[in-house]
């Protein structure tokens, strides 16, 4: 990279907050992809003000620029693909405020989500959006990629939960989309296109979030059934009786054979699938509820039902959904996990798509997720080594992701886009709606400078 | 021969990293920073790095390397266990065999050799006190942990004139014939804190234990471990083993957390068999609780005036699961009052050599801690880690709170008096 630029970048964050040394473009060439693609610098913001000379100088230069918090994601969002500056905000890390009148937070795109959950949960205070990777992820990487989780059966994904943003455009200008009111109509809902962007449109420097008041108490089931369509039926008897648990968690056979006899809980050898069910609110709707779910689902064929009574008990339950992902690699070394979404009554047919197109193949698929919202983690397994295996598997995904739109779903409910699923987005999306949203990443980053090569086939290998 | 695994040793384990990113939650050293090379995960490309020939061991890769307490809170939360702290041993050992003592000043790289160090010594102006000088052997970890001139204002205890072998017998009997019990005092309960020790020993006898100290035990090597010197930690292990063979031991108890962790857990993890020694290994709060002292305790009246004391996990006791029974005992004693703290289970940031060379980022690192003893209203931090004690009382020093950092065997003792 031209020393000229890396003198001006110095100018702005000092020399302590930049380095092109070989052994940092190795800690930030990777992400939970675990694609790796070396950046010519890395870059340490510390605030807006720096982010935006940063932006003006790539532009001016023509170098591309990769917004980076915790580098967990699943879909390459932060992977510098072209090389260019990686921009690391880590370090904007402060929650700025927590208003107990007006139940909003503000904060810095570098709080980690679950640090933000504890401070607003000791002034009985709740943020909803619960992605796995809660306790390392950052609120910043959450926006851009709109973070889902288990608990978005009830309470919705991150979208539903910000207010307003602070961001540098692709061009370095520092603009305020939305507010710290829940209602606002001024103006095109800016908001909105910037959360789920994948760094694409935006820096994001600062986040009003909502928040709502911290449930009373919550209870957590355990169920397993005979089959897996018994629990797939049972999950729509749930939400067609109209209740709304906090989390609807299901797993199938082939997850459950990768967990038995590695859990707290006993999992007999006629178990075919597992639902996790968890309910909150006032302790006295609480019971109530519960009672009704296990009737409503009582003709779906359990073996076995389970309730924690206490905290110790619920993380017992939990501790069976917590084991599966490092359970999976006993089958075989690759794991191409993805991550389509089907409308919830649609779960049994997706499952039944998914059991076929995995004997058709003869490849083991592993099923688990959040059967609530219909969002399913689809685990392909495979030893890569193998002859041929990588055709194998394209065949294998199309068809998961044909089913799954054919069933009115989409490829990704949580993961984003970015890298991985890029060369599947014309199966979802017709030629009108993708040349749309790219005429929105034209017309903000007419240089296609920030985070260029994702999301929009076209754009891999360089404009 | 040298028994210490090599990088190499660790291929397969350094490949089933899924780069998820689950210990930046957890690791003492990133939270502080927010740096990838300083997580588990970013090491770990590192050291994926050196095995493709990427990368080698040069400067910068060695500071990242140093940034690491080698405390394992990472391996315990990690879904593949990767043992970043055990590669970390390896790649440190990798760096010191390739530029032996060159860098010395550097870096953790910059190996201690005893002979070195002694020569630093003399000319920086060290804290430790020409007696403990006098007093602790050569290949002790004390040497490695508290010689520097770069900690300048770092609150260093007081060295007691007798040290534990010149007030107890290297073997005494007990009239029940219970069987004997071994054990492994330390650098630390040997020469800084010998009261403790003894109070340990005191109370196996009391329970009806022969104690056997060999006078041959040397230092447990976590500080050689983490200074990447692979040649002390074999010969201290030998050493070990060893000194244990002169009597028909069952058990060797330990009363300080790093200690526990070397002798029992990294033995464990060399290339030889040491597996008939480490199995002995016991934290004492798991042995009392194992041997019937827990419901001896609970039994007593409760003191009225107790004192309040709150617990701090050692990462070396923390990551074995070795939660609870520290807890329980402190709860069954009749004199104190117990109460939780938050952020219990986070480092107390010395680890090893680490606050040697990074004693900023050390003291950061414990001063996350200093919030949760605040708000607990304790007037005691016990422990089970003489290391974590001398580490908690400088934080607390440097936080100007009123709270003093003890081990749990003095409030045991104070009971049972």
């Amino acid at each position: 990279m031209n020393q000229e630029i890396i003198k001006e970048l110095i100018e702005i964050v000092g020399e302590d907050n930049l380095t092109t040394d070989q052994i940092d473009k190795i800690t930030h060439s990777y992400d939970a992809t675990q694609k790796k693609y070396f950046p010519d610098v890395v870059v340490y913001a510390s605030n807006t003000e720096e982010i935006s000379r940063i932006v003006k100088i790539a532009n001016k230069w023509n170098v591309p620029l990769i917004p980076r918090g915790a580098g967990s994601g699943l879909s390459g969002g932060s992977v510098p693909v072209q090389g260019g500056i990686v921009l690391v905000l880590t370090r904007m890390d402060k929650i700025l405020e927590i208003d107990s009148e007006n139940l909003i937070a503000q904060v810095e795109p570098g709080v980690i989500t679950a640090e933000l959950q504890r401070q607003v949960e000791k002034v009985d205070l709740f943020y909803p959006p619960d992605p796995a990777s809660k306790e390392f992820s950052t609120l910043g990487g959450n926006v851009a990629e709109c973070a889902g989780g288990p608990r978005c059966v009830k309470y919705g994904v991150t979208k539903e939960y910000i207010l307003g943003l602070e961001v540098v455009t692709p061009t370095g200008e520092i603009i305020r989309t939305g507010g710290v009111t829940l209602k606002n109509v001024v103006g095109y809902d800016l908001t909105k296109l910037f959360v789920g962007s994948e760094g694409t449109l935006g820096i994001i420097t600062k986040i009003t979030l909502k928040l709502l008041p911290k449930p009373a108490a919550k209870k957590t089931m355990l169920i397993q059934f005979s089959s897996i369509d018994g629990a797939a039926q049972s999950v729509s008897a749930i939400i067609s009786e109209k209740i709304i648990p906090t989390t609807l968690e299901f797993m199938d056979k082939a997850t459950i054979n990768c967990i038995r006899g590695k859990s707290d809980i006993p999992i007999p050898e006629n178990s075919q699938a597992i639902l996790i069910v968890e309910v909150d609110g006032d302790i006295e709707t609480l019971e109530k509820q519960a009672e009704k779910i296990l009737a409503v689902i009582e003709p779906f064929g359990i073996i076995d039902t389970r309730i924690a009574e206490t905290h110790e008990e619920s993380e017992k339950i939990w501790g069976v959904r917590r084991i599966v992902s490092p359970s999976l690699g006993k089958i075989n070394p690759d794991k191409f996990n993805e991550d389509i979404v089907v409308p919830r009554s649609k779960v049994p047919d997706m499952i039944r798509s998914l059991e076929k197109i995995s004997e058709k193949y003869d490849i083991p698929i592993v099923n688990f997720g959040h059967a609530g919202d219909g969002n399913i983690h689809v685990n392909i397994m495979v030893d890569m080594q193998q002859d041929g295996m990588e055709q194998t598997v394209e065949k294998v995904m199309e068809e998961v992701f044909e089913a799954a739109i054919g069933l009115r779903g989409s490829i990704s409910g949580e993961h984003g886009i970015g890298i991985s699923k890029a060369k599947y987005m014309k199966m979802e999306l017709d030629e009108a709606t993708l040349s749309c949203m790219k005429k929105i990443k034209n017309a903000l980053d007419p240089g296609n400078i920030l985070n260029p090569g994702k999301i929009f086939i076209e754009q891999q290998g360089g404009v | 021969m040298d028994k210490n695994k090599r990088l190499k040793d660790f291929e397969g384990l350094i490949r089933e990293c899924v780069k998820c990113g689950v210990c930046q939650a957890h690791c003492p050293t990133y939270l502080v920073n927010k740096k990838e090379g300083s997580v588990a995960r970013g090491k770990i490309a590192l050291a994926a790095a050196l095995l493709d020939k990427e990368a080698d061991l040069e400067e910068r890769l060695q500071e990242d390397i140093s940034m690491c307490l080698m405390c394992g809170s990472c391996l315990d939360k990690c879904p593949n266990k990767v043992p970043t702290n055990e590669i970390v041993g390896a790649i440190r050992r990798e760096i010191t065999d390739n530029q032996g003592l060159s860098l010395i000043g550097k870096g953790v790289s910059a190996v201690l050799s005893h002979k070195i160090l002694i020569k630093t010594l003399g000319k920086g102006g060290a804290l430790m006190s020409p007696l403990l000088l006098k007093t602790v052997p050569e290949s002790s970890g004390l040497r490695l942990r508290f010689p520097s001139p770069v900690m300048k204002d770092r609150t260093v205890p007081k060295v007691p004139f007798r040290n534990l072998f010149e007030r107890v017998p290297e073997f005494t009997e007990a009239d029940e014939g219970k069987g004997i019990v071994g054990f492994f005092a330390g650098c630390a309960l040997t020469y800084i804190y010998p009261e403790i020790g003894k109070i340990m020993i005191d109370i196996l006898l009391r329970m009806g234990y022969s104690v056997y100290v060999p006078r041959s035990q040397g230092c447990c090597g976590v500080p050689a471990l983490s200074s990447g010197n692979g040649e002390l930690v074999t010969d201290l292990a030998g050493r070990n083993v060893d000194a244990f063979d002169g009597e028909n031991v069952e058990h060797i108890v330990t009363a300080c957390a790093s200690c526990n962790g070397g002798i029992g857990e990294h033995y464990r993890s060399m290339k030889a068999d040491f597996s008939e020694f480490t199995g002995k290994v016991v934290d004492f709060s798991v042995f009392l609780k194992q041997n019937g002292l827990f419901e001896e305790l609970e039994a007593m009246d409760k003191w009225q005036n107790g004192i309040r004391v709150t617990y701090h996990d050692p990462c070396h006791l923390k990551t074995q699961g070795i939660v609870d029974a520290p807890r329980e005992l402190l709860k069954n004693l009749p004199n104190v009052d117990f109460v939780e703290m938050e952020k219990a289970s986070s480092c107390c940031g010395l680890g090893g050599t680490f606050s040697l060379y990074h004693y900023n980022t050390s003291k950061n690192i414990g001063a996350i801690k200093l919030s949760g003893i605040k708000e607990s209203g304790a007037e005691l931090v016990a422990t089970g880690c003489p290391g974590c004690i001398m580490q908690l009382q400088d934080i607390i020093n440097h936080g100007n709170l009123k709270v003093k950092a003890v081990h749990i065997l003095s409030l045991l003792a104070q009971a049972l008096e």
